[in-house]
């Protein structure tokens, strides 16, 4: 049978097929979806589970895997960052049943704080890395990670991109197959990584490398492709798709296993065409190891490492090499695009992060930002978020600029309740110890919303459905130390502003917890739509500075020519946010009018 | 159509039924036996980004993304987005264009203002551009919600797809109940 299904579904299907147990994930763009659909489909055979961060995520597995059954942990590229600390030992322990760590990137940033390439962490942790190019190969590879995770006793490391995870494909769909396997076996030598045992343990990674190096030439993950000799090219994941498109008459060695490379394949495929070309996106990660094993190979110089590759840049590339004629693009692709308004994305109409962006904007303070959709409260016209780097930085950065003391300026950290159980608990309690003096704002809407609305420690629900313990925020902070902690409505500017004002001014660590459900996840809320009084309003833009997809310019003007404002009732929610900023009380509850 | 794939682009802001709709034109061509890839770009925000989703079908697909210049279709879910994406098209493709406007609410900044003459520049661009007020046969038919389907309707017109096989799909996605006036909403598309 096929189906049309995502690289991520494909890939929760791979692990049905192949004997998957166990999946731990924290959510993150594009890898989400992949621990969601195990849970809608196949929750029957397989455990899954939402850990409070990635770390933990791999650690569950690890521990699953330990324990005897196929595990994976699923995560964004910055995610492995967050869980490199159990991989790097890891990958000397190895595993017990096969274990897979799935690394979506995003090249192009289109929901990411960087681009980093995680093929490089294959090379920096000695493990392989498989590199599936389409749906298909997304579901087919899980069972080769498997099996060889098995057979070499390593973590393998499945590298997708948002182009794979989020891109549809026809898959033909097979049974699921299981083995028996027993559960824990004591092996202190083997998993108790004390320098005693890891030096044991590191010299036997060193030699699975060069078994997996004798394994990469024979299987066939590594395939060649003839056809015309004159151009060769190296390439894997999807840049392989678009170079197959761009220059359908080259010959072409399609790497499914990334790392370790296969190099004497490659030195044989590069001694029998022309000119060698590795396509590949981000990175120069195969190109750099084929140049060090002294095979002449083109790269990097033709295809940038910045963003994501496509048909067009693999063509201009080729073109730019020489390689291939400009004719080959379509006559119309250098048309220059029209100029059109841009449509950036933008805090939902209701959202309760949108209470406390405004009033943070007029306590005129600094703050440090998160990763979450209040981040988006740094674009105009809030402009309200100074910093994000990473999950849970928000606490740290204002810990340190308080200690810096230079700034003569309040400075508050906002984080979201997902974040700050990801990565701003331990943070927290470090500026605690340290005697910060600042203020710390959790804008808990009880979900993790950014990424679709996914249930975490806080919201009394596992991912299977379970009803469970929900953490008590005001209760886990005072724990941590914070003596001044109190729970605010976002949705009252007023209470909100006297809370940050009081909170800011004392000379004592707090913390401020908004209260109010994001207006999405897990059921959408909305109340009765407020409208403007065109007759009241001044066309002052108050209203319009918070930022709400439901306000907008209206025709009308006032003397001066300013436009007035207009709400949609179709999408307003009621939340009364811009009739609380209007000076001339011209926005009031629709019915009303 | 070059290489004997049919590249489709599908166009609008968050939440208009963009995706819903490439998944069903996906749907039919699977079911016609044909390869087909589908892939989407949306912003990190749930809903007022912009939404594009790239459909390609045909004997073998490759790069599931269409390259510049080779949209044999565009089918614009709002205007200033039709517009935004019309210079994709291929020599000789087709826009058909929602008349529906949805202005965003960064114009309230008043650093930007939506276009006044966006349908003669897509016209400029597309002399025979399809302009389909959608949402006005949706009322006709008694639910706005058909919009969806009445402009996959319009679509169908363009592709050499099966009547029969459309008229499966969008009976089975639609929405539980709503079978009957999806496939009248959709052969009233197709009709114009």
């Amino acid at each position: 049978m096929e189906m049309l299904l995502s690289g991520n579904e494909a890939l929760a299907r791979g692990v049905y097929e192949y004997g998957g147990e166990f999946a731990s994930a924290y959510p993150g763009t594009p890898s989400t979806e992949i621990l969601q659909t195990i849970a809608q489909f196949f929750k029957d055979e397989i455990y899954a589970e939402w850990a409070i961060n990635e770390k933990v995520a791999l650690e569950v597995a690890v521990g699953a895997s330990y324990g005897g059954a196929r595990a994976i942990a699923a995560m964004k590229h910055v995610g492995v960052n967050v869980a490199a600390d159990p991989l790097m030992s890891l990958t000397y322990t190895g595993v017990g049943a096969g274990l897979i760590l799935v690394s979506a990137d995003d090249p192009s940033l289109h929901s990411s704080q960087n681009e980093q390439d995680n093929r490089c962490y294959g090379k920096f942790a000695s493990i392989p890395v498989l590199e599936p190019s389409d749906s298909q190969e997304a579901k087919d590879f899980v069972g080769a990670a498997f099996e060889i995770s098995e057979r070499f006793d390593t973590p393998v490391m499945l590298r997708v991109t948002t182009r794979i995870s989020h891109s549809k494909g026809i898959v033909t769909i097979g049974e699921r197959s299981t083995a028996e396997r027993g559960g824990f076996e004591r092996n202190i030598e083997k998993y108790v990584m004390v320098p005693a045992h890891a030096i044991k343990r590191h010299k036997l990674v060193i030699e699975r490398l060069e078994n997996l190096k004798e394994f990469a030439e024979q299987t066939p993950l590594n395939r060649i492709e003839w056809n015309d000799r004159e151009v060769g090219i190296v390439t894997g994941s999807i840049a392989y798709q678009h170079a197959r498109e761009a220059l359908p008459g080259a010959s072409i060695l399609k790497l499914g296993l990334g790392y370790p490379l296969p190099m004497k394949k490659i030195a044989d495929f590069a001694s029998k065409v022309g000119r060698l070309f590795v396509v590949e996106e981000l990175e120069p990660f195969y190109e750099e190891q084929i140049a060090a094993a002294g095979i002449t190979v083109e790269g990097k110089k033709f295809f940038s490492n910045f963003l994501e590759l496509d048909v067009d840049r693999v063509r201009d590339g080729f073109i730019e090499a020489g390689v291939l004629e400009p004719a080959a693009k379509a006559p119309t692709s250098a048309a220059e695009p029209e100029q059109v308004l841009p449509r950036p994305p933008v805090l939902c109409p209701g959202c309760p992060h949108r209470g406390m962006l405004v009033s943070l904007r007029n306590a005129k303070v600094l703050t440090t930002g998160d990763i979450g959709c209040y981040t988006l409260g740094a674009l105009p016209p809030l402009s309200q978020i100074d910093t994000c780097l990473c999950m849970g930085a928000s606490i740290g950065h204002t810990f340190g600029i308080e200690k810096a003391g230079k700034t003569g300026k309040p400075v508050v950290a906002l984080i979201g309740d997902s974040t700050f159980l990801h990565s701003g608990i331990t943070a927290l309690a470090s500026a605690v110890y340290n005697r910060t003096r600042s203020t710390y704002i959790i804008v808990d809407n009880r979900i993790t919303a950014m990424t679709g609305g996914q249930d975490h420690p806080g919201t009394a629900r596992t991912l299977m459905g379970e009803k469970t313990h929900a953490i008590d925020l005001v209760r886990l902070v005072k724990a941590l130390g914070v003596e001044h902690v109190r729970v605010v409505d976002p949705y009252d500017l007023e209470e909100t502003s006297a809370a940050l004002r009081e909170e800011i001014e004392r000379d004592a660590p707090s913390v401020i917890i908004t209260n109010r459900p994001c207006m999405l996840f897990p059921k959408k809320i909305a109340q009765a739509p407020y409208a403007v009084d065109a007759a009241v309003c001044t066309a002052c833009g108050a209203c319009f500075r918070v930022g709400c997809p439901s306000i907008s310019a209206s025709s009308e003007t006032n003397e001066k020519g300013r436009p007035k404002a207009q709400i949609d009732a179709s999408t307003c929610t009621g939340c009364t946010i811009c009739a609380q900023v209007c000076p001339a009380d011209a926005i009031g509850p629709a019915a009303a009018e | 159509m070059r290489n004997g794939v049919t590249n489709v682009l599908i166009v609008g802001v968050g939440g208009q039924g963009v995706i819903l709709a490439s998944e069903m034109l996906s749907a039919v061509a699977l079911r016609s036996g044909l390869d087909v890839k589908k892939s989407e770009v949306h912003g990190m925000s749930q809903r007022g980004g912009v939404v594009t989703s790239h459909v390609r079908f045909g004997g073998k697909v490759h790069s599931p993304l269409i390259p510049s210049g080779e949209a044999d279709v565009i089918l614009g879910f709002e205007l200033a987005e039709s517009l935004r994406w019309v210079h994709q098209l291929a020599e000789g493709g087709k826009i058909i264009a929602n008349s529906q406007r949805l202005v965003p609410p960064i114009t309230a900044t008043g650093k930007f203002s939506y276009p006044g003459d966006v349908i003669e520049r897509i016209r400029a661009r597309a002399p025979q551009a399809k302009i389909i007020d959608a949402i006005g046969i949706a009322t006709e038919l008694g639910n706005p919600r058909l919009v969806n389907t009445i402009l996959l309707g319009v679509l169908s017109k363009s592709l050499d797809l099966d009547e029969k096989i459309w008229l499966e799909v969008v009976e089975k996605m639609a929405p539980k109940g709503t079978g009957e006036i999806n496939r009248k909403a959709f052969l009233e598309g197709r009709s114009r």
